[in-house]
């Protein structure tokens, strides 16, 4: 396995009783990436993902987080990523500043916590109880505590499920920081315009299976065919094209000028998602 | 698996321009982590309103509710009265309350919240996060004790131990005591499903215990196959080496056994303390179930 990878999965099964909530993944991570794992409620994310944190053993395939087996991984590992679960929890009777700085005392070389407290614009509530904060502001404490030990590796389950917009949005904020500052970011969500927004790559889950990898934009747009739509005296017309280039300069020497209500349309990747996780119902 | 360069632990590779980190720090160790937990956990105890209350001022309460409506009865043991039972038993119902009631429904909470997932999560040493139960059950034990024994020589007549034994005999019943209602205590933390149904599971057998256990009443009033179902739990028989601690020994005669039967009591515990921990090391999670 290169220095390169993060994270490296093949073959992963899963199983609960009857329900198989993995079906054979196989996804490869590099270092510095924004990953999303994309996909509705019981697509198999949080499983995968917590396959990969060394919370729940696997039926079968190989794992390897970080160059190690997350099943068997000791301290020093754990010292390497950082992880926000998908809920988050009303913690002990501390205050945000206590409970950041408890936390750091696991880790060899901690974030300093009043640092820490500022880079997740809590500084304001440093001193209230984990109790009395609000949805997004406990969750700002989640992501505090899944880096105040310099991880090298994040994972993110559902960060901003709940969130209203505006706390969305300065929540990307926070996660592009840090991976501009080079931590590989694993996310799980159901919000594809959140996948959009920060991942580089994303795998979209459904049924236990990856059934789309790539960059948003390719899942998205290229390689699928586009909508060229115009009026004629007969009424409007709509072609699906893998050439639109082509066709739209046919129709323009055709018209001798202007095509009249010309429109050329990819189909988004919500358009791509909806048809990929309806493929499996 | 190819193992991994130094130079990766800062997660920024050298590549990029960043600077390295100058090595790699050692992890913390696991007495620095325990007692770091032990902090925060007796933080936390003292801070949560219901615990302060139900946990640790209810056996002060009950105490005084019962010294003062009990308490001037006297026993068939000359200079021996009921609040002296009240006390000594007082205090071993204290001990299993900071212990087995606290830890029972105290991780049951912090599971089912989510906490110990959230620790099992960090590199935490798992055995840090006992060693902080420890010290928050020994400190609270502590503190009970005080407690309970400040109520009972103001008002109902305690005795301090007699002598430098006796004080013996307090200590060794209250550490092998507490160790063994917080080994069970951890063991049906396993139990309840959530934090809202901890509470009720986990108080219903005790105060039950407490009541067969001479702790609300005087053991010699508790029917004889009551007694005999109590003998086989721990609380009994802390109850019975309190009084053989502060009671004069003349008050033996009120056992059942007529006397104070430290080797029985020592044992007891101690078969509670090992099948506790084979039990706790067995069966402890730090994960709820619901999927």
């Amino acid at each position: 396995m290169g220095n390169d990878t993060a994270v490296r999965v093949s073959g992963l099964r899963k199983r609960y009783g009857q329900l198989t909530a993995v079906d054979g993944i196989d996804l490869e991570i590099r270092r510095g990436e924004v990953f999303a794992l994309l996909g509705p409620n019981g697509a198999g994310k949080t499983t995968t993902v917590e396959i990969l944190e060394g919370f729940r053993p696997r039926d079968a395939g190989a794992v390897e987080v970080l160059g190690e087996d997350p099943g068997s991984a000791g301290r020093s590992w754990r010292a390497r990523i950082g992880i926000v679960l998908q809920l988050a929890s009303t913690g002990p009777e501390l205050t945000v500043r206590e409970m950041i700085a408890h936390f750091a005392t696991f880790y060899p070389r901690p974030r300093d916590p009043d640092e820490l407290i500022e880079l997740v614009g809590m500084t304001d509530k440093a001193g209230s109880r984990l109790a009395a904060l609000s949805g997004g502001q406990a969750r700002r404490v989640d992501v505090a505590l899944g880096i105040v030990g310099r991880p090298e590796l994040l994972f993110l389950d559902e960060p901003t499920t709940g969130f209203d917009p505006q706390a969305r949005r300065q929540f990307w904020d926070l996660i592009r920081q840090l991976a501009a500052d080079g931590v590989t970011i694993v996310l799980t969500t159901h919000y594809l315009e959140e996948a959009e927004a920060l991942a580089g790559r994303l795998a979209v889950l459904a049924g236990g299976q990856v059934v789309a990898l790539g960059k948003p934009a390719e899942i998205g747009g290229a390689g699928r065919p586009a909508r060229v739509s115009w009026d004629t005296p007969d009424g409007r017309r709509t072609v699906q094209t893998v050439t639109p280039t082509q066709m739209v300069a046919d129709l323009a020497r055709q018209a001798g000028g202007e095509i009249p209500g010309l429109t050329v349309t990819r189909p988004t990747l919500e358009d791509a998602y909806l048809e990929l996780i309806g493929d499996q119902r | 698996m190819t193992t991994r360069p130094r130079r990766d632990m800062t997660g920024r590779k050298p590549l990029r321009g960043r600077p390295a980190a100058a090595s790699e720090a050692a992890l913390p160790s696991v007495l620095t982590t325990g007692l770091a937990r032990g902090r925060v956990e007796l933080t936390t105890f003292f801070r949560e309103r219901e615990t302060v209350v139900f946990i640790f001022a209810l056996p002060a309460v009950l105490l005084v509710m019962l010294g003062s409506i009990f308490g001037g009865q006297a026993v068939r043991v000359p200079g021996v009265t009921v609040g002296q039972l009240f006390v000594a038993g007082m205090i071993a119902g204290g001990i299993m309350s900071t212990s087995f009631q606290y830890l029972g429904i105290g991780i049951t909470t912090e599971r089912d919240q989510g906490m110990l997932k959230r620790l099992y999560g960090t590199p935490m040493p798992h055995t840090a996060y006992f060693i902080g139960k420890i010290v928050q059950v020994f400190v609270c034990m502590i503190a009970e004790i005080a407690l309970l024994m400040i109520v009972g020589v103001a008002f109902y007549h305690l005795h301090l131990p007699a002598s430098a034994g006796h004080w013996w005999t307090l200590a060794w019943v209250c550490v092998l005591g507490c160790a063994a209602c917080s080994l069970l205590g951890i063991a049906v933390s396993s139990l309840p499903r959530s934090a809202r149904s901890a509470s009720p599971m986990i108080t219903l057998p005790f105060l039950v215990l407490e009541f067969i256990s001479g702790v609300f009443i005087p053991f010699t009033s508790v029917p004889p196959w009551l007694q005999r179902v109590a003998a086989v739990f721990p609380l009994k028989w802390m109850a019975q080496g309190l009084r053989s601690a502060f009671l004069p020994a003349r008050a033996a005669v009120l056992e059942p056994a007529h006397s104070w039967e430290h080797g029985r009591t020592a044992l007891v515990l101690a078969a509670w303390v090992a099948a506790g921990l084979v039990v706790c090391v067995r069966t402890f999670r730090w994960q709820s179930r619901k999927r």
